[in-house]
């Protein structure tokens, strides 16, 4: 009987190994949008600023790491800002500091556009109404700041997810990685498993990012500050 | 930084760049397309057709570039679809840009007022003319920018097109760090010629979204 491609990722524990490469990807994601949510939030914020120097700098750095691809951010990384600063990085930590270094601009872009957004009529109806400037910040501006970010920042997790299938070009082992090991491997046995294997993987991409999408449009709309007309 | 060296290594990143235009121009301009038909399928709400494309539009949203590509290159040869480089790397970016243009576009078209074009049509424009002097002029306009987002956001995907073997600028750039060594210089290039490609554009968009605001909503 032929072979069929599907089978080879049940052979042995090929599709345990693909998981696990799955999860690298995963991890990097994850370590790199806490560490972008930890300084994008204070860059935001320090966006907003009046001062010109701290708008000109922001604005630089910001305007460069979203200019450039990821991909030639962490080539640049990886292969020069380590050989000047003479240390030795994995690509798994290389691929962390450069996806912060994107993910807190993207992030600090966010804040600052949840913050400025908030019309000034609010505020002066919170100082009308007799509220102190903490209250106003607490119970007025943050929540609705809030409700417009979190469904952005949500979406940036999928962004950052879709971005990890980069560091592949780095020499990161991850789940393209070891689909391709999987297919070379079994190159005689199974000779159209590269269909199948690659098509499980973009599966599996979809499986995790679907539900992300989902809850950010969920969230989208929930908090919607303007009722949406049901169309 | 051997200087002497930017300048031998200048036309290899030349072509390089010509090459990431190129793909990333056509598969821009195969996205638009895709992305007009799906908008307009699911603007007008065309039966089964919209759900196909909606299946569509959440596939290619929530997969990489990288991931598509390796599907399309190394996968569909084994059903007997071999394609080019070229076409596979074009093929992927209409596949990945065509669903954000399809939004783009479908959300330029929800955000105009239906006032608008029930103004139009009681003042006695037919329902053509409305939709090409009250409605698009007003969709194209909200959504302009989105759609120049896109355009900068699919430049900088051609960056994995290397992956199907095109010798676009990482490709080059890889090559010479892997071939010579010369890791700085060919950074440097890379760097440079992405800002050259992507700033123009980039600026560009901000002038052009400003301009057609302005000829949307008047003074």
């Amino acid at each position: 009987m032929q072979l069929s491609g599907l089978d080879v990722l049940f052979q042995g524990t090929n599709f345990l190994r693909l998981l696990g490469g799955l999860w690298v990807a995963a991890r990097i994601a994850l370590i790199s949008m806490v560490f972008s949510v930890i300084f994008g939030v204070p860059v935001g914020v320090l966006m907003t600023s009046k001062n010109r120097v701290i708008q000109v700098v922001t604005r630089v750095y910001l305007e460069f790491v979203r200019i450039m691809p990821q991909l030639v951010l962490l080539f640049v990384f990886y292969f020069y800002v380590t050989l000047i600063l003479r240390v030795d990085l994995s690509g798994e930590v290389s691929a962390i500091i450069v996806f912060t270094v994107w993910g807190t601009a993207e992030l600090a872009d966010l804040v600052r556009g949840a913050i400025t957004s908030i019309p000034a009529h609010q505020y002066e109806t919170g100082y009308a109404l007799g509220l102190t400037p903490l209250q106003v910040q607490t119970h007025i501006v943050l929540p609705q700041s809030v409700r417009r970010l979190i469904p952005a920042a949500v979406n940036l997790v999928t962004r950052m997810i879709k971005t990890t299938s980069l560091v592949v070009l780095i020499g990161v082992v991850e789940v393209l990685k070891i689909a391709q090991q999987i297919i070379d491997f079994n190159r005689f046995e199974y000779p159209d498993a590269s269909i199948w294997v690659y098509a499980v993987v973009f599966a599996l991409y979809f499986i995790i990012c679907y539900p992300i999408s989902l809850l950010a449009r969920g969230l989208e709309k929930k908090w919607a500050l303007t009722p949406q007309p049901s169309r | 930084m051997e200087f002497e060296l930017l300048g031998e290594y200048l036309p290899l990143f030349a072509r390089a760049a010509w090459l990431t235009l190129w793909v990333g121009l056509t598969g821009i301009a195969c996205a638009i397309v895709v992305g007009l038909v799906c908008a307009v399928v699911q603007h007008f709400r065309v039966p089964i057709a919209r759900q196909l494309v909606s299946v569509y539009i959440e596939l290619s949203r929530n997969t990489p570039l990288v991931v598509q590509l390796f599907f399309l290159y190394f996968g569909l040869p084994k059903l007997g679809i071999v394609l080019p480089s070229t076409t596979c790397a074009i093929v992927g970016l209409a596949f990945l840009g065509g669903s954000y243009m399809a939004e783009a576009i479908r959300s330029g078209l929800e955000a105009v007022d239906d006032g608008q074009s029930q103004s139009a049509l009681a003042l006695g424009l037919t329902r053509g003319l409305t939709l090409r002097h009250v409605v698009l002029p007003q969709a194209v306009a909200l959504a302009m920018p989105a759609f120049t987002a896109n355009i900068i956001f699919l430049i900088k995907e051609t960056s994995v097109v290397s992956i199907v073997a095109l010798p676009d600028l990482m490709y080059v750039a890889k090559d010479l760090i892997g071939t010579d060594y010369n890791t700085r210089e060919a950074l440097t290039l890379l760097v440079a010629f992405y800002l050259v490609i992507l700033l123009p554009i980039s600026l560009g968009a901000a002038k052009l979204e400003k301009k057609v605001r302005y000829a949307a909503f008047g003074s």
